[in-house]
């Protein structure tokens, strides 16, 4: 079947349900899950789907978000393949439940629809909640848009699942700007997104016809070991990323990398974006290019493990990058991606300059035209020698 | 005391699916609660353990105390993970995918005062809501004592913690311990019960009640720490049945709802006795006025008891 033919159907979807109709399609076993705006219309959609008998799985509609996880950890330990959803406060609860997942080598997949954290109360979408468990052992995927939410829903149970990685996954998406946008998609023919990824099988489970131990105390003399074997799959996945990225191209026809470019080859600026930013980007290095700027976009699909490698390919011959975060680590380098950039430069021996502003908190509006703007402004910091660490965009004046 | 078949000792299994190589202290209550529970539950059980003296003392990577499959997340969220378990094989089974040939799997989740009646209780209150078919069993020495005897919420009122101490100006713990058979039989739940390790074939028993019952049952054990409690090693079983005797733990069930007495008390031990055998109450010794009090409060809620198995509520 020619991946034509594979996605036999392009039909108009809220990306909530695109995402809920992905994991029906991979016969998911058990689903835990609290609402929390703005994830709850895939957890609804996906109860009804329970409810009608779509879909034969458990539903296990938990009290707290520290308890879907935890459900989570139960289903997957008994070998059920196992699906969560959340956003905000909902993952800041779950974080302690999120370290036993990657510990435990449990191939969770959970949706996070970004949003911003407490206090002032926010529903509005950003990245501070994900940059909040950025260190937790998981690997994160960032989706565009609608498509790519889809499709790397389908893509993180594939890696996720595989005896050779065995760590829970995080797809990501912008709350709102996203989540609630009903966008056109290629949704495929189920039966090629089961034969693309198999049933799950565990290597160990909760069995008494088997007995194990499963997470007993782990004394000096074994958790820095248990923690470099966690570490040393995160790190691998990498490899196995591309691969299921390249074996989804095959059957659906849509390509994937960890990191991606748009007129970047030839650029002497760079804008980086990661999530629904990324597309607002081009429409901006369109602008800066037909004005004789050599700009260029690169943006991030998998957050972790970080594309180390990639990313010094890409950037090495920029004289700026400009990072755009949508959080903020309060007290220190500004954004977690532009640190992270940095970090990754810093062995090069002629490296680029990186810029960090800090926008689009909380939903607020940032627009091709922003983009120009920051790149502009960060262009002249950097001409002028008086580049900040960072500078949060397009801030009102506050009355003292 | 009407069903005489418990007393059958010898009809128990010989088989231990807990003891091997744990490393808990002498006399340990909860440790011998354990090792009663295994054995009611037999081989076909999986252990959802909280943080805690008892994962502590059974888990020492690379050694087990466990003979059947056993699982430790976290502190408060034991409850979660068993609904998870328990929702995983049902799916699994009806799927035919795995644990087709089981039969029915015990699902215990194991936790102790704190983990049951503080940080874990919206969790335990969440998955008995949802009526999943597992048996949560609390044992409950009264206070953390993994970390070092301080207070919890189940702590007595009247004992004396590292973070409840007793002085000039406090007598120890301030507030009436929190009843978590009630708590657990308002989820209106098919069975809810008190045991203690002094009365291990009512244990035996009430366990294997909980494990036939379809949903959740709660399992309420009693279970005196030596060491946090500051008394001999060797009067941990002594002090069970003299919590029993005194009123201090009655031992009930709640079964669909209805409450019965298993161990009814005509004439009350003197409370004293039980108190003083003990180190955590030592600063009440010159305190009469205060252990009356005690005293009434502890023969008042065994009334309430008595007066809802009248009741037949």
């Amino acid at each position: 079947m020619s991946a034509e033919q594979a996605n036999h159907k392009r039909i108009g979807m809220e990306v909530s349900f695109a995402v809920a109709e992905a994991v029906k399609m991979l016969e998911v076993e058990a689903i835990a899950a609290y609402p929390i705006t703005p994830q709850t219309h895939i957890v609804e959609e996906l109860s009804q789907m329970v409810a009608d008998g779509d879909l034969d799985a458990e539903y296990i509609p938990v009290e707290s978000e520290h308890s879907a996880m935890s459900a989570c950890l139960g289903t997957s330990l008994a070998g059920a393949r196992t699906y969560t959803a959340t956003s905000s406060q909902g993952l800041a609860l779950m974080n302690e439940v999120l370290f036993v997942a990657s510990g435990l080598r449990l191939p969770i997949v959970m949706t996070i629809v970004n949003r911003s954290l407490s206090a002032p109360l926010s529903i509005w979408g950003d990245h501070s909640d994900i940059m909040s468990i950025r260190d937790v052992g998981w690997l994160q995927f960032f989706a565009e848009n609608g498509q790519e939410a889809f499709d790397l829903t389908i893509c993180a149970f594939k890696v996720a699942e595989d005896k050779r990685v065995l760590l829970p996954t995080g797809v990501n998406l912008d709350g709102f700007s996203v989540s609630h946008v009903v966008e056109p998609m290629l949704i495929p023919d189920p039966k090629l997104v089961r034969d693309f990824v198999p049933s799950y099988e565990p290597q160990l489970r909760a069995d008494p016809a088997d007995p194990v131990m499963i997470g007993p105390i782990g004394i000096p003399e074994i958790y820095t070991e248990a923690h470099m074997a966690r570490d040393v799959a995160l790190i691998q996945s990498r490899k196995l990323i591309d691969e299921v990225f390249a074996d989804f191209e095959k059957v659906f026809g849509r390509r994937y990398h960890a990191l991606e470019s748009y007129r970047a080859d030839d650029a002497e600026v760079i804008v980086m974006a990661m999530g629904g930013m990324a597309e607002t980007a081009m429409g901006a290095v369109d602008t800066l290019r037909n004005e004789g700027i050599k700009a260029g976009l690169v943006h991030i699909r998998v957050w972790r493990p970080f594309p180390f490698d990639d990313l010094r390919a890409m950037l090495k011959n920029a004289e700026l990058v400009l990072v755009i975060d949508r959080a903020l680590c309060a007290g220190g380098p500004g954004g977690p991606v532009a640190s992270e950039v940095r970090s990754a430069l810093y062995p090069l021996e002629k490296r680029p300059q990186v810029a960090c502003q800090i926008a689009g908190l909380s939903g607020r509006d940032v627009r091709a035209l922003h983009i120009v703007q920051m790149l502009k402004r960060s262009m002249a910091q950097a001409e002028a020698g008086e580049l900040p660490e960072y500078e949060l965009h397009n801030v009102r004046e506050v009355a003292q | 005391m009407s069903d005489y078949n418990v007393y059958a000792a010898r009809l128990l299994p010989r088989s231990e699916f807990f003891t091997p190589g744990h490393r808990a202290c002498q006399g340990c209550g909860p440790a011998i609660v354990l090792r009663q529970v295994a054995k009611a539950l037999g081989r076909n059980t999986i252990v959802v353990n909280a943080t805690g003296c008892m994962e502590i003392v059974v888990s020492p990577f690379p050694h087990s105390a466990w003979e059947i499959p056993w699982v430790h997340t976290l502190f408060e969220n034991t409850a979660a993970v068993a609904s998870g378990i328990e929702a995983g094989i049902k799916v699994l089974a009806r799927r035919k995918r795995h644990f087709t040939d089981s039969g029915k799997i015990n699902i215990i989740a194991i936790g102790g005062d704190g983990s049951t009646a503080d940080i874990g209780m919206g969790c335990l209150s969440g998955a008995l809501e949802r009526g999943h078919d597992f048996i949560y069993l609390c044992y409950d020495n009264e206070a953390y004592m993994n970390t070092g005897i301080q207070r919890s919420s189940a702590t007595p009122m009247g004992a004396s913690t590292t973070t409840s101490p007793a002085g000039k100006a406090s007598k120890g713990q301030f507030s009436r311990k929190k009843d978590l058979g009630y708590i657990a039989a308002a989820h209106h739940i098919p069975y809810v019960a008190t045991v203690t390790p002094a009365h291990p074939f009512d244990l035996i028993d009430k366990l294997r009640k909980a494990a036939a019952v379809e949903g959740p049952a709660f399992i309420h054990a009693f279970a005196p720490c030596p060491t946090g409690w500051r008394c001999g090693a060797d009067t941990t079983i002594k002090l069970a049945r003299m919590a029993v005797d005194t009123g201090v733990f009655p031992l009930y069930e709640v079964v669909d709802g209805k409450w019965s007495l298993t161990h009814e008390i005509e004439d009350f031990e003197p409370l004293d006795e039980y108190l003083f055998a003990q180190g955590r109450f030592r600063h009440l010794k010159n305190d009469a006025e205060f252990v009356k009090q005690l005293e009434c409060d502890v023969h008042q809620q065994y009334e309430e008891i008595r007066a809802r198995t009248k009741a037949g509520a």
